[in-house]
């Protein structure tokens, strides 16, 4: 399989369970340094799909690689080279902020000194060196999404998973989130974001559109604007996701 | 390696930063040795017993002065009928009376036969059983002393049976507390904090996290183990260290085999601590769990409060499945009775068989949740 400059490489991807088929055939590639936006409604198949890509589910059926690792054989490689950053805010509250960078750097084997030196960069580069000592939960939230984003980025990985990442966060908040966001895709970092927020998906390279388990649509906000015509993402989305049989 | 220390850190971090937490792990097992220890004691101290009957008598005499010198004993007044006895016993005055029939010593001698009569408050059942046990073994005492002499001068010898509780001659409850808090602080430590600790992640969404980490399920698994394991051990030790200086309760046997069978203990209560973690999905349902559906029944029917023996054969058969049970049995036959390993074969079978069965069950289960 040619994947050069692919980060994700997905052939004839199947999941069933039981009679269900959460996942039917999709197929779709996406590139280094891309921020890819996975788009579709509630139950569409897109966690289960997020999850395989993973490392923490098999496919029944099909094939792809994940930064160059295969979703089928060499699912502990993968984990090793993927953030992953879900949509339930995911740092431990009661443990201060250097403490989760320590716990994550060490879980993913970071060296004490790196630890060190990822801690003291990361907390200056989020201008949070004051909030070394706090205790997570007794920051804001967008801070700590913030931090959650740049933890997840801890060990370098070469494509980032975001479930969601911005679930109940305000517009400015979120806004600061996604410069973060594109200032990780410009380091070359992959982005593969799942959202609810339409005027996210606007931000992407590309999205995909998920109903019923397949991919209904795939292409940059512009050129599916175009292919639908519809003036926005919101547009795109309901005259895609109106399709739906299943809820 | 390396990763498996930073999991370790972090979860002894969630431990000591969540003050519930910690006192449950570190005070309650003092509160409950000493609770069960002393407040809940079945032992009765200096219980007054009172005496009815003719003080010229020199057999009374003796019997009396027997009862006076015993340690858990005290004689009361003398009183002259039966109705004094009465007042006395519902004033809460004494604990029991002893009546002795009119020319006890010349009835005893001549017919072989002294009627002695002991009446104690029934209101108080426990307490009276035990006062009552306490004089009778003071009197059968008193009869083998009298047929000893007689077996020598008139050649018949009758003995009378002389009751000695073996192991615990005191009747000291705390022989039978003991092992029984160990068993309880163990489970609800490895258990309940296990379970809990798991559920917690699951909520709060940190599960994730942790699995698409690289780290091995079966890693996390033993990380998530090992803090309550060091816990368990430390609370082992203090158990241990406050029956034997502060209850005064003996370690007959070897202290390596003690520690072996708490830690087949151990195995099996965390072992149960996952599969509740994996059948529950929040905090609460995980607290309920433990607590009404094994610590009570481990209270209930491993034979802390309750003998199994005394049981409706189904709740025997119900109670051969608490793990707890059979590792309260070993800990008194290695603690009080000094018992080997060949003593306790039988149910250390059974506890290791728990043990593989639980682990083996809940990791598979753990896994395939994820």
């Amino acid at each position: 399989m040619d994947n050069g400059n692919k980060s994700v490489v997905i052939r004839n991807l199947v999941k069933k369970f039981g009679d269900f088929t959460a996942v039917d055939n999709i197929s779709f590639e996406v590139a280094k340094g891309e921020i890819f936006g996975f788009l579709g409604a509630n139950g569409a198949g897109k966690t289960t799909a997020m999850r395989i890509l993973c490392g923490l589910s098999r496919p029944s059926s099909g094939e792809g690689t994940v930064a160059g690792y295969s979703i089928n054989r060499e699912q502990e490689k993968i984990k090793r080279h993927i953030g992953y950053m879900s949509q339930k805010f995911s740092l431990y509250p009661d443990l201060k902020v250097f403490e989760n960078i320590e716990l994550f750097g060490g879980i993913y084997g970071l060296t004490d000194k790196q630890i060190a030196k990822k801690t003291d960069d990361m907390l200056k580069a989020l201008s949070m060196e004051k909030a070394r000592d706090m205790f997570v939960r007794d920051m804001p939230l967008g801070w700590k999404q913030k931090l959650a984003f740049s933890i997840a980025m801890v060990h370098d990985p070469q494509i980032v998973f975001l479930d969601e990442p911005t679930g109940g966060v305000d517009p400015v908040t979120r806004r600061n989130f996604w410069e973060m966001i594109y200032k990780a895709a410009s380091d070359g970092v992959t982005v593969f974001v799942t959202t609810h927020y339409m005027d996210e998906a606007e931000y992407c390279d590309r999205v995909s559109v998920m109903v019923d388990g397949r991919i209904e649509a795939i292409g940059s906000p512009a050129s599916l604007k175009e292919q639908y015509g519809a003036s926005d993402m919101d547009g795109v989305f309901t005259k895609i996701a109106g399709r739906a049989e299943r809820e | 390696m390396k990763e498996i220390f930073a999991f370790i850190l972090k979860e002894f971090r969630h431990i000591f930063r969540d003050r519930r937490t910690t006192l449950i792990v570190l005070v309650m097992p003092v509160v409950q040795i000493v609770l069960f220890g002393f407040a809940i004691s079945t032992e009765v101290h200096n219980a007054v017993i009172d005496v009815v009957g003719d003080m010229s008598d020199p057999e009374v005499r003796k019997i009396v002065e027997r009862i006076d010198n015993n340690e858990y004993l005290e004689t009361g007044e003398f009183l002259h009928s039966m109705s004094d006895v009465e007042t006395r016993l519902r004033k809460g005055k004494a604990k029991a009376a002893v009546c002795f029939e009119n020319n006890f010593e010349d009835r005893l001698h001549a017919d072989g036969r002294g009627v002695v009569s002991i009446i104690s408050d029934g209101a108080d059942p426990n307490t009276a059983q035990i006062v009552t046990n306490y004089v009778k073994g003071v009197i059968q005492s008193e009869q083998t002393e009298i047929n000893s002499s007689m077996t020598a001068a008139t050649g018949s010898v009758s003995m009378r049976p002389n009751v000695q509780l073996m192991y615990n001659p005191a009747m000291n409850s705390s022989y039978n507390f003991v092992p029984g808090v160990m068993g309880l602080v163990l489970m609800l430590i490895c258990t309940m904090m296990t379970s809990v600790s798991i559920v917690k992640e699951k909520e709060l969404g940190t599960m994730e996290l942790v699995l698409v980490s690289p780290v091995k399920p079966f890693w996390i698994i033993l990380s998530k183990l090992i803090p309550y394991l060091v816990l368990s051990i430390v609370n082992f030790v203090s158990v241990l260290l406050l029956a034997v200086y502060v209850m005064g309760v003996p370690i007959n046997g070897s202290i390596a085999l003690l520690s072996l069978v708490s830690v087949v203990f151990v195995g099996s209560s965390l072992g149960l601590g996952l599969l509740v973690s994996v059948i529950s999905s929040t905090q609460q349902t995980a607290m309920l769990l433990c607590g009404m559906g094994l610590t009570m029944p481990t209270m209930m029917l491993s034979g802390i409060i309750f003998p199994c023996e005394s049981m409706p054969v189904a709740l025997q058969i119900f109670s051969d499945i608490i793990p707890a049970k059979w590792f309260i049995i070993m800990v008194k036959k290695i603690m009080i009775q000094g018992a080997g390993f060949q003593a306790i074969i039988k149910e250390f079978c059974v506890l290791s068989g728990m043990m593989v069965l639980l682990l083996w069950v809940s990791i598979r289960k753990f896994k395939t949740r994820l």
